[in-house]
């Protein structure tokens, strides 16, 4: 009954950096994502993780192995997939609006339609009341906000988000994963979120992949997170996982 | 916290003083050494004779035929011709090139062509084409004019964040969604200043454009005096190139400002 929507096989991926240098970015990662399952990715900094979410969402070809999707081999980047960046990544120059539309303008969808849609989305983050304000009146939270309204304006089967709350501080950190969670039990959505805050990847994921902090970045383990939602970090059985993430992959933070 | 204000005071006023004190200084000295005969009057006229001219010229058609605002006049409105010309075939032709294969292909190498030519060197075919009337500058200052507007409108292309042209494509954006939605507004401060360097640049070509073949302007007007012997004439002439350029500098810096505040960048 649990279909698998992603799944990546044995991908590696080498880079060619000023024409002769080859780095290995990533060797050999196999992972699976059921239907509508939230899986996070923890790594520590460059260990290749955006270049995993690069490749799921069509950005990048693996130099072996495949990614598929619903079977598929994954083409070419579109709008079944969302992609929420790690920065922010919005039009200076339109309003908070203007970017949650910029996927249904592209699709020719009419004004009123496209009004509806984008209120609903915007209204699902949060940001009602600011449709009209430019991306630099707005905080980092916010910004994001716009950034996970403006995936899901385009109705994507998957959505993939790479620490999109790397920017923030602790506080707002902690409300955005709230956040999250609330939208994603509202409309489901197969998710890979990338992130290297621990405490985030137990809030937020059914399942966590880790990576190891050296490139080539190579998977170490999945573990099940099994606790019902909301989560409290000072649950005894979010401890203890917490404890053995640690120990086991010698992940600092 | 009072010393730190001082210091700020300090620096102020010294914006402010050192100016007037170098300018005063400059045309003093400018002054005497022609009064005083260490370069003859027949080669330099002190800021006073240029002065006592410009009121003069304003009201008097002689030596050479115009007032000095018809001269001018003739000038601007060569040069804001030429420059919205260039501004009109220019951007779009930049843009073009920046995103389209086929465009940058086919202009590229005409373009880099026809842009180490410096635009006076057309003077003698304008003068067989066109005479020496408006429409012979105008094509001049337009040919000169689209370089900086097509260099500028290319680069801006150029540098558009590649991750917004990833996110366009995720949406399904089309090449033509891709330029017009996410090119365009990223270049456009490119392309603003453009504005500025372009319109420098028409004035300066057009100054030279009439130095050699013209029947009015400010250009003819500094050619006349060297004509006729007047030094006076001929700095009267620079000046007011001078300043009307500054004039117009300062105009298109408040309509930039103005757009940009609007962009809301
Ligand atoms: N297009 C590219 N060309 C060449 N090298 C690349 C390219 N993209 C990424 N790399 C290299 O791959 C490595 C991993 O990059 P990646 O962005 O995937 O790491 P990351 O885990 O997302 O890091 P961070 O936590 O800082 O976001 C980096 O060392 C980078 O130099
Ligand atoms: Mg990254």
């Amino acid at each position: 009954m649990h279909n698998i929507k992603i799944a990546c096989e044995n991908v590696s991926k080498t880079f060619l950096q000023k024409g002769d240098t080859r780095v290995d970015v990533l060797k050999d990662v196999s992972i699976t994502v059921r239907d509508n399952e939230f899986v996070v990715i923890l790594g520590p900094g460059q260990c290749g993780k955006t270049t995993l979410l690069r490749m799921i969402a069509g950005f990048e070809k693996p130099t072996t192995g495949r990614v598929l999707m619903d079977g598929q081999p994954v083409g070419g980047p579109g709008r079944d997939k969302g992609f929420v960046f790690q920065s922010y990544m919005l039009f200076a120059w339109r309003t908070v609006r203007g970017n949650v539309e910029v996927g249904l303008r592209m699709r020719g969808v009419p004004k009123a339609e496209r009004r509806v849609i984008s209120q609903q989305y915007i209204d699902m983050v949060g940001l009602t009341g600011f449709e009209n304000h430019y991306p630099h009146q707005l905080s980092g939270g916010m910004k994001q906000r716009v950034g996970i309204a403006r995936a899901y304006c385009n109705d994507p089967q998957i959505m993939l988000l790479d620490e999109p709350f790397g920017q923030l501080d602790a506080q707002t950190r902690l409300y955005m994963e709230k956040e999250t969670e609330r939208i994603w039990l509202q409309e489901k959505r197969t998710v890979i979120f990338v992130t290297n805050n621990i405490d985030e990847a137990l809030t937020l994921g059914d399942r966590i992949y880790t990576m190891k902090d050296k490139l080539p970045g190579t998977l170490c383990n999945c573990y099940e997170v099994d606790l019902p939602r909301p989560r409290e970090s000072t649950d005894k059985e979010f401890l203890r996982l917490r404890k053995q993430i640690i120990e086991e992959s010698e992940l600092v933070l | 916290m009072s010393h730190y204000q001082h210091v700020k005071v300090h620096r102020q006023r010294a914006l402010v003083v050192l100016p007037i004190v170098s300018l005063s200084l400059f045309f003093l000295s400018w002054e005497l050494v022609v009064d005083f005969g260490l370069v003859p009057q027949t080669l330099l006229a002190p800021p006073s004779a240029v002065v006592k001219m410009f009121f003069a010229k304003l009201t008097s058609t002689a030596p050479d035929g115009l007032l000095l605002q018809e001269h001018a006049w003739i000038s601007i409105k060569e040069a804001f011709l030429g420059y919205f010309l260039a501004l009109l075939v220019g951007i779009p032709l930049g843009l073009a090139m920046g995103w389209f294969r086929l465009a940058e292909g086919l202009a590229r190498p005409i373009f880099e062509f026809i842009r180490p030519i410096p635009p006076i060197a057309w003077i003698p075919l304008t003068i067989y084409w066109f005479g020496i009337g408006l429409t012979g500058k105008v094509f001049i200052i337009w040919i000169g004019g689209i370089v900086p507007c097509v260099i500028n409108a290319y680069a801006g292309v150029r540098m558009t964040n590649p991750v917004f042209l990833q996110m366009a494509r995720l949406y399904g954006a089309t090449s033509w969604q891709m330029f017009r939605t996410v090119c365009i507004p990223s270049a456009l401060p490119m392309v603003f200043g453009a504005l500025q360097i372009a319109l420098a640049w028409c004035w300066m070509n057009l100054v030279g454009a009439e130095l050699l073949a013209a029947n009015g302007g400010l250009g003819f007007l500094i050619q006349s005096g060297r004509k006729l012997g007047r030094p006076d004439l001929v700095v009267l002439g620079m000046v007011t190139v001078a300043l009307t350029g500054v004039i117009i500098g300062l105009a298109i810096d408040r309509i930039e400002k103005k757009l940009l505040a609007g962009m809301r960048r």
